[in-house]
């Protein structure tokens, strides 16, 4: 814990995730609404778009609704951004740090970075369930029942690199995200076996998920319930959950590249980037928005035997 | 500080779009904005569902007793830089309703309009002139 923050790494480390996450994953926010437009024929966007969204978010009047509780509808924003922080922190520090690979932070890192995305929709329910807004409850209830859905396939599918590090290589290792890196830097990916292969796809799909992205948009749907979760937000803290969102379209596909396709340290991690967010963008402009129950059904019952099926091949060793 | 936030409301105008008791034919012309042939996402404006993410309201459709309250709750509740844009004869002076029992006025006697689009239903692109004066009025 002493070497894990300390000195010009706290230093560069805290920059990286205050300036560089947030401005890329705008870009990036940029480059998904370009796309979509250019898939739709049209002309899109100019390029600092989402700068312009921000900027005026943040210049504008917030209003807090008649009778909520001031303090958690605020505080809420923060949460997300908060979560999103640490995930970038670790990250980044698991894939650059130059000591031993096997000894980058701290063992059960992975685990906390799983409690880190899931302070996202965390954020998103109190800071809905506060507003005291029908609209917004009725968003609330459906993004709770949204991670509940794809949690489970997820946790599944993260655990076959787990497995996979633990019964060939050594225990000690397998729930570092360091471990996971340097598994794959002496093994190759997980991605080129027959169980990381379906982890893989598990996690792309939940992902989409956790990015609120067209086919699971069900919580924000902007037709029929108004932008559900965010409909009482205004202002600064609105600007405050973009950017939260911004953030995780970087670090939700870095993190799968991270922990299934070999690390971030080589040139075609930026290639391999490309090709998830492109994958995620497609997904989102050629797919209607499923109901609730359809998309619970799709991460119970389709997504998490796949699941279980690769854990046990991975404990057969495929 | 003041020229930044004029920029932003500039280059992002975030619309609701307010249908109170229209024919519907300006609120068609309106979802017009969006197709590719006009696309105005190229200058930042998207359709947002909450009157608390907007910068403009567009307000269409003869206002009369029961859409009066609803209109001027809307406006109170959207956050304040906040356009108004009457789109459609009928926003701006009732129209062929005016000696009707149940209008109530055009909205400019209500709220403050900064934009008027007249037409039954105004072109698209009449939408979109109004709205670049109205922003450059700012």
């Amino acid at each position: 814990m002493s070497v894990w923050l300390s000195g010009w790494r706290l230093v560069v480390g805290f920059i990286a995730t205050a300036l560089f996450v947030p401005v890329v994953g705008l870009v990036l926010t940029w480059v998904d609404r370009f796309v979509s437009a250019r898939v739709q024929w049209r002309k899109g966007p100019p390029f600092y778009q989402s700068f312009a969204d921000i900027l005026k978010l943040l210049l504008k009047e917030t209003v807090v609704p008649e009778g909520v509780s001031r303090t958690v509808f605020l505080f809420a924003p923060l949460l997300g951004v908060a979560g999103m922080s640490l995930v970038a922190l670790i990250l980044f520090y698991s894939n650059f740090n130059v000591v031993v690979l096997q000894q980058t932070s701290f063992l059960g890192d992975i685990i906390v970075l799983l409690y880190c995305f899931a302070l996202v929709p965390l954020a998103f329910i109190v800071g809905a369930s506060a507003s005291r807004n029908p609209v917004a409850a009725v968003g609330a209830s459906r993004e709770m029942t949204l991670y509940l859905g794809y949690e489970l396939p997820f946790v599944l599918a993260l655990l076959v690199p787990i497995v996979k590090v633990a019964k060939q290589w050594n225990v000690a290792s397998a729930l570092r995200i360091g471990g996971l890196i340097a598994y794959q830097q002496e093994f190759g990916s997980f991605l080129y076996s027959v169980s990381g292969v379906i982890a893989g796809l598990i996690i792309l799909f939940t992902i989409q998920a956790k990015l609120g992205f067209v086919p699971f948009d069900i919580p924000e749907a902007e037709q029929e319930i108004m932008s559900g979760v965010l409909v009482e937000y205004s202002g600064a803290p609105l600007a405050v959950f973009r950017i939260t969102r911004a953030m995780m379209v970087l670090l939700l596909p870095l993190f799968l590249i991270t922990v299934f396709w070999g690390g971030l340290r080589d040139f075609w991690a930026v290639l391999k980037f490309v090709l998830v967010f492109v994958l995620i963008v497609l997904m989102k402009n050629t797919n209607p928005r499923l109901t609730i129950h359809q998309a619970l059904k799709f991460f119970w019952f389709i997504l998490t035997p796949l699941g279980i099926i690769a854990l046990i091949l991975a404990f057969i060793g495929l | 500080m003041k020229d930044l936030r004029i920029w932003g409301l500039k280059k992002s105008p975030w619309v609701y779009h307010l249908a109170a008791a229209s024919c519907n034919n300006c609120d068609i012309e309106i979802l017009e904005l969006l197709t590719p042939r006009y696309d105005v996402e190229r200058f930042g404006a998207v359709l947002v569902g909450s009157p608390r993410h907007a910068d403009a309201l567009l307000v269409t459709g003869v206002i009369n007793r029961k859409s009066l309250p609803r209109v001027l709750e809307v406006y109170q509740q959207t956050p304040k830089p906040c356009l108004v844009i009457a789109i459609g004869t009928c926003a701006c002076n009732c129209h062929i309703f005016r000696n009707s029992y149940n209008a109530v006025g055009p909205y400019d006697k209500y709220i403050p309009v900064h934009a008027y689009i007249p037409g039954c239903p105004p072109k698209p692109e009449a939408m979109i002139l109004g709205v670049v004066k109205a922003l450059s009025k700012l």
